[in-house]
């Protein structure tokens, strides 16, 4: 079964490249990162193994669909961790491709305001690490859809990029955004995350020219994030017309496929950016705003429902 | 420059020099520096030896030989400090900063119009006080002891270092073309900096500082907006410096087309650290001409507040290669450095990534910056430039930190001993002293940061001291 067939391999992978990587502890280039001196042996979280497919699977088997991704994102913990994870259930159920979960940190520099006041909601209510893991643990078995970590750095680093992604994997999580990890600062991050079968989505923007986005997108793992404009997250009135040449130029050198994301927040955005020739569209202001402004966690479900099956139908 | 892929050797002459001319962008005054200064004086008999390093120049390397490694290297990093941990919306923007500011290194127009403004607008060179009745305290009964040495920063125009760093940023971005500047601000300091130089060259100003810091610095909000700049309030998470520097981030990741960032420290992506030190390294230089004038030898301890570390760079930057010159930063302990609610990055910090660098910073177990404490607001940082970073960990300079309650005492001392109110930044430093000197065998040279005057601080002060 494909599922043994990977984590044996990764089991293989850990012990030959334990040895390569105290080494690496002490080259100039690693970050500090704590490795347990004694794993939890791999064939235990065979158990917690996600069924579902990867970020590039799901893309592949899209795409031979001819269909088009529809990734939300939420804050995880807003308005608080179970309602997180009624939502998750609700979006998988509501046709949602791959679902990207936001863990709240302190100072979200990629984030507008309403992002921003959800991870401050939600780190106030005394979300961490641990407690969306755990939340985690029960609820990526009920799904079926993968899930993608959208995380900053710091959180990362403090527990120590290898232990991080041990216990991410071990909850079943099969990808990785890191918004404030630029091209040439991801080496440690990609080692880690490829060594745990975890994809490292990267971002590419408007800003960014086109010989270091054709770098971006060589390195990216399960899709490229092209981020429609300059700035923050936010939902925005239209997408950027720039947002098809962009779409045109990467595919002229990338057969990876491309979610756009950042700004939309309605089915005409939806429709716009898939005629543009998009594999993915992420949507998560427009989501997370439903949520943390609703009159109830039970009102907010609904209407997450709601707004998520009107994506959903404006993707087909 | 000192910052070029130069081999090692050339790297040594170009810092250790200070008027060397391979590096013509930072003199401060092209027509006084003359060609002495490339000797670099072997007296100073009252060196202090930290470990075991021989007097002299001769000397072999020791193991951290810090003038063989680049700082920074072309990522960016200093060690393993550093680096440009943002959005990759702004990676371009950082590149093309980085290529103007390398392409002004031998543009002598624009090296010309910064020393006249440097000298014309912000008054340099500051002087390098001889502070005779804090010497005197600090005499031992056997009538020995160092000698204290103030460098003046507060006597620049807006009455600190920052303008430094604000004036030669404003014309970068002039050169740029961007008309539009934003900044984040602590104390108020570099806000008013920052719309000092914007009204000065006709640039549209918006600074970001947080609303508990707009209630503490009533005076500083006043003065931007009388200077034209708007004063926007960040409520977002703590509402202090950091908050505010996550907001200018934002908002330069939404105009970066546009808009240029006056970033107030050596903190934040490369090449921000790199650059404000080298805007701040005329501190450094001008001491180095200024020791040699008056002892005609080299400072043996250098001493400054550490926050973001701008001032500290700007005066150890000079001396970084110079062995013999013992450099210390202090840091803001608050409530003290138990009490949770202190500044001490490098003290009781881990490191992380914050605000576009990987840095010592204050953190949670779960990764999330916290909210810091000191009376001074400069100070109240949860991080700390990478630099700052580095030289800790190679040893090469010293941390220590100093309660907001002996910061006062200081405040105090030096009002009354010389007649200068210092900021409460710059008391952290001069608190130290009553640590330092006792220490300190006879004669030794201690040259201290003056980084600001204390007049923004007189409010605070009234709520806590009685004089």
């Amino acid at each position: 079964m494909a599922i043994a067939g990977n984590s044996a391999a990764s089991f293989l992978q850990l012990h030959q490249k334990k040895p390569h990587s105290l080494f690496r502890l002490n080259s100039r280039n690693s970050v500090p990162f704590s490795i347990k001196s004694s794993f939890n042996p791999p064939m235990a979280s065979l158990a917690v193994s996600s069924s579902t497919l990867g970020l590039s699977e799901t893309f592949s088997k899209l795409k031979k669909e001819g269909k088009v991704a529809l990734i939300p994102f939420i804050t995880a913990g807003d308005p608080d961790l179970s309602t997180t994870a009624e939502a998750l259930k609700v979006l998988d159920s509501c046709g949602s491709d791959i679902i990207e979960l936001g863990v709240p940190y302190s100072d979200p520099l990629a984030d507008g305001p309403v992002i921003q006041a959800a991870a401050t909601r939600a780190l106030a209510r005394g979300a961490n690490l641990d407690s969306i893991l755990e939340m985690l643990n029960k609820v990526v078995p009920q799904l079926s859809c993968p899930i993608a970590l959208f995380t900053y750095y710091n959180p990362i680093l403090k527990r120590g990029v290898e232990k991080f992604m041990i216990t991410v994997k071990e909850v079943g999580i099969h990808g990785l955004v890191v918004p404030d990890v630029p091209l040439e600062e991801t080496e440690v991050l990609r080692r880690e995350a490829s060594k745990h079968n975890i994809e490292l989505v990267l971002l590419t923007t408007p800003t960014t020219p086109r010989e270091r986005m054709k770098s971006i997108v060589e390195a990216t793992e399960g899709f490229l994030y092209l981020v429609s404009s300059i700035g923050v997250t936010g939902a925005r009135g239209s997408v950027s017309e720039k947002v098809q040449s962009l779409l045109q130029e990467i595919k002229a050198v990338s057969n990876k496929p491309v979610a756009v994301g950042f700004g939309i927040s309605k089915p005409e955005h939806v429709k716009q950016v898939v005629g543009w020739g998009a594999d993915g569209v992420i949507v998560g202001s427009a989501i997370v705003k439903i949520l943390g402004e609703a009159k109830s966690p039970e009102e907010g479900l609904k209407e997450l429902a709601e707004f998520t099956k009107s994506l959903k139908a404006a993707l087909l | 420059m000192a910052f070029s892929s130069a081999t090692p050797l050339h790297r040594i002459t170009a810092i250790s020099s200070s008027s060397s001319s391979s590096s013509p962008f930072f003199k401060p005054y092209p027509s006084q520096l003359s060609l002495q200064f490339n000797k670099i004086a072997s007296c100073s008999p009252k060196s202090f030896a930290l470990a075991n390093h021989q007097m002299g120049l001769d000397k072999a390397p020791v193991l951290h030989d810090l003038s063989i490694l680049q700082r920074p290297d072309s990522l960016g990093r200093f060690g393993k400090y550093g680096g440009k941990y943002v959005p990759e919306t702004l990676m371009y923007a950082l590149s093309e900063l980085e290529s103007a500011f390398k392409a002004l290194a031998t543009d002598h127009q624009f090296q010309k119009e910064l020393d006249g403004i440097l000298k014309d607008y912000v008054g340099r060179e500051s002087p390098l006080y001889f502070a005779q009745r804090l010497t005197e305290h600090y005499k031992r009964p056997n009538g020995e002891g160092p000698e204290i040495y103030l460098k003046r920063e507060d006597l620049n125009h807006t009455g600190a270092h920052k303008i430094n760093n604000a004036v030669a940023q404003a014309l970068l971005a002039k050169k740029l073309g961007k008309e539009r500047i934003i900044a984040e601000t602590g104390a108020g300091q570099h806000g008013v900096a920052t719309a000092t130089v914007c009204a000065r060259f006709g640039l549209q100003c918006i600074i970001y500082m947080g609303a508990q810091d707009m209630e503490r610095q009533a005076l500083n909000v006043f003065r931007m907006k009388l200077l034209g700049a708007e004063v926007r309030a960040v409520h977002s998470g703590t509402a202090t410096l950091k908050d505010a520097t996550s907001e200018a981030i934002r908002d330069w990741v939404t105009n970066v087309e546009t808009t240029h960032y006056i970033l107030g420290s050596v903190a934040g992506p490369h090449p921000y650290p790199m650059m404000v030190r080298e805007f701040h390294a005329v501190i450094g230089k001008e001491t180095r001409k200024q020791a040699l004038e008056k002892w005609g030898g080299r400072p043996d301890v250098l001493v400054a507040c550490v926050g973001g570390g701008s001032n500290a760079m700007g005066l150890f930057h000079e001396f970084v290669d110079d062995k013999d010159v013992r450099m210390i930063g202090v840091e803001a302990a608050g409530f003290g450095l138990d009490s949770g609610k202190h500044a001490a990055t490098l003290t009781k910090g881990e490191v992380g990534v914050l605000h576009g660098a990987m840095s010592y910073l204050l953190q949670d177990d779960d990764g999330q910056i916290i909210e810091p404490h000191s009376i001074s607001a400069g100070l109240d940082y949860p991080g700390v430039g990478p630099e700052h970073s580095f030289l800790k960990d190679t040893g090469r300079a010293e941390y220590y930190s100093i309660t907001d309650e002996e910061a006062l005492e200081a405040f105090k001392r030096l009002s009354r001993l010389e007649g200068i109110i210092p900021a409460l930044e710059t008391s952290h430093a001069l608190a130290y002293l009553e640590k330092l000197c006792p220490t300190l065998p006879n004669g030794t040279k201690v040259v201290l940061n003056c980084s600001g005057r204390g007049d923004k601080d007189v409010h605070t002060a009234i709520k806590h001291l009685q004089v």
